[in-house]
């Protein structure tokens, strides 16, 4: 009934140690992807640190309710935006997060589409925040 | 680390007994058993022992017994070869077949197959919340070209157990009563270790069952046919099995499944009343942890196989995180099916889907030990705490 025998150790590492898992207390961005019924929930949380009129990723937090590569996906992205510039952070595709993880069983490639909606969100809900 | 296989239903280990019983057939014994000479022979006798062996267990004679390739392709055999037979013999009538929604994926699928030919017409009977079908349910579903009921046994997910004989002893009144035949099969794959298996008693004319789920090795099985029902073979080549399936016979692993037929009849009583213990205690403790539910049948139930439903983790991820502890179990979520489908068991059942993802199941041996479970049920509470506490609060 599983394929978890097809997961890298990449995977593998970041399902036993989930890198930036929790949450951030006031965040300047927050975002949910997913729901109950189609299995995984991803939830993000930003904190944006702006200097010379730069933004840069400060820290970013997840919650995940899913599978490995629910989990692993969204640890992943985790480690690849923190302390990046906001607009690099906006550039990573789902593919890019396969492929940081030594890739993804193909039946698991839609965690590495939700991972990448939750960051484009997250991005989003702080651009919102900031304008308002 | 402690290693503690607790997916038994997926597979067993070969029992060492039955490892003994075939090395003689991997070493020096090696003959073909439909040649002439002493290699042939010695092949020959050791696969029609075996036959004896399996026939016993099943309350029949050897010659109704043929050997497969493994519970699958009994069922298939039994499903394609018996539908071809009877349009075989009327030409004009489109049959109608009987089972349930909470099969094994080897009928359901061919059962599908069938229907997708046009072949056939198929009735899936629904089943209540603790997966048991409805008699009265099954008799409002024969039709006058109804020709087969296949039911499993023991479900292999859940462990329900389905009430076979009296379904039996009703189609047989029924059969008898509107003066043509509707062929009964079951899918004992769950059961042969636990349960009954005589095929008169149970009142069936097809029986398949697997090696790799009772000690034996994978790639073998066997079908029961009862003496009269015919079908016409599905896979061409040779005079092997009473011309029912060409190739050259698995001798070694046949032998290896006469061995644990013996066994596991042998020792049915004493390991049923030791695993349905351990499972008692298995069930009563996984029960602890908060927002955990027991699937499938409270007591009509197999002793071996335990299901729940586990409420915000996810099925797979307690998987990994279990084998990382050292624990084999399984699960029917969504995320390990490959196919992104939860159980259709769970959703026979009427599991919503939100639960089903937290699908779960141990399934345990006459091998499985007190320890083990203790151990498991050291572990598990820790695995569910960890996920949960990853999850988004309040979705």
């Amino acid at each position: 009934m599983t394929d978890f025998g097809l997961y890298s150790q990449k995977v593998m590492d970041h399902v036993r140690r989930p890198r930036n898992m929790g949450e951030i207390k006031q965040p300047d961005g927050v975002a949910t992807v997913g729901n109950r019924v189609c299995g995984d929930i991803m939830k993000l949380y930003l904190r944006v640190e702006k200097k010379k009129g730069r933004e840069r990723v400060k820290d970013i937090k997840f919650q995940t309710l899913g599978c490995g590569a629910a989990i692993a996906t969204s640890s992943m992205i985790t480690t690849m935006v923190k302390g990046k510039l906001l607009t690099e952070a906006a550039k990573i595709t789902k593919q890019a997060v396969a492929e940081a993880l030594g890739g993804l069983p193909a039946s698991k490639m839609h965690c590495s589409l939700l991972a990448a909606e939750a960051l484009k969100k997250v991005i989003a809900d702080y651009h919102q925040k900031n304008r308002s | 680390m402690k290693k503690v296989y607790l997916d038994n239903a997926a597979t067993t280990p070969v029992d060492p007994e039955v490892l003994k019983a075939m090395l003689p057939y991997l070493k020096g014994s090696f003959g073909n058993p439909s040649s002439v000479h002493s290699w042939g022979q010695q092949a020959r006798r050791a696969i029609e022992k075996a036959r004896d062996q399996v026939a016993d267990v099943l309350g029949t004679k050897s010659r109704r017994i043929l050997f497969t390739s493994g519970a699958t392709e009994s069922i298939n055999f039994a499903h394609k070869g018996l539908i071809e037979a009877i349009i075989r013999k009327d030409k004009r009538l489109k049959p109608h077949i009987i089972t349930s929604s909470i099969e094994h994926k080897a009928v359901l699928e061919t059962c599908q197959h069938l229907e997708k030919k046009g072949l056939v017409e198929v009735t899936y009977l629904p089943v209540d919340k603790k997966s048991l079908i409805e008699i009265e349910e099954l008799e409002k579903a024969i039709r006058p070209e109804t020709v087969l009921v296949s039911l499993i046994y023991v479900n292999n997910e859940v462990g329900t157990i389905q009430p076979i004989k009296e379904i039996g002893q009703r189609l047989a009144e029924i059969s008898r009563k509107r003066k043509k035949k509707i062929y009964f099969h079951t899918d004992a794959t769950q059961a042969v270790q636990y349960l009954d298996c005589r095929v008169g008693w149970l009142g069936v004319d097809l029986l398949s069952l697997s090696g790799h789920k009772l000690y034996a090795p994978k790639g073998v099985g066997a079908l029961y046919i009862r003496q009269g029902t015919s079908l016409i073979r599905q896979q061409d080549g040779g005079g092997q099995e009473h011309r029912l399936r060409a190739g050259t016979e698995n001798v070694a692993s046949i032998v290896g499944l006469g061995r644990a037929m013996t066994l596991v009849s042998q020792h049915q009583a004493t390991n049923s009343k030791k695993v349905a213990r351990l499972k008692e205690k298995l069930v009563k403790g996984v029960l602890e942890i908060p927002k955990i539910e027991l699937t499938g049948h409270p007591y009509q139930s197999a002793p071996h196989i335990a299901s729940f439903v586990v409420q915000e983790a996810e099925g797979e991820a307690i998987l990994l995180r279990l084998s990382d502890q050292g624990v084999a179990a399984s699960s029917g979520s969504a995320c390990t099916s490959g196919l992104l489908q939860p159980s259709h068991v769970l959703m026979a059942m009427g599991v919503p889907v939100e639960k089903a993802h937290g699908s779960l199941r141990f399934s345990l041996s006459k091998n499985t030990t007190q320890k083990e479970v203790d151990y498991l049920l050291k572990v598990l509470p820790g695995v569910i705490k960890q996920l949960r506490a990853m999850a988004p609060k309040g979705v």
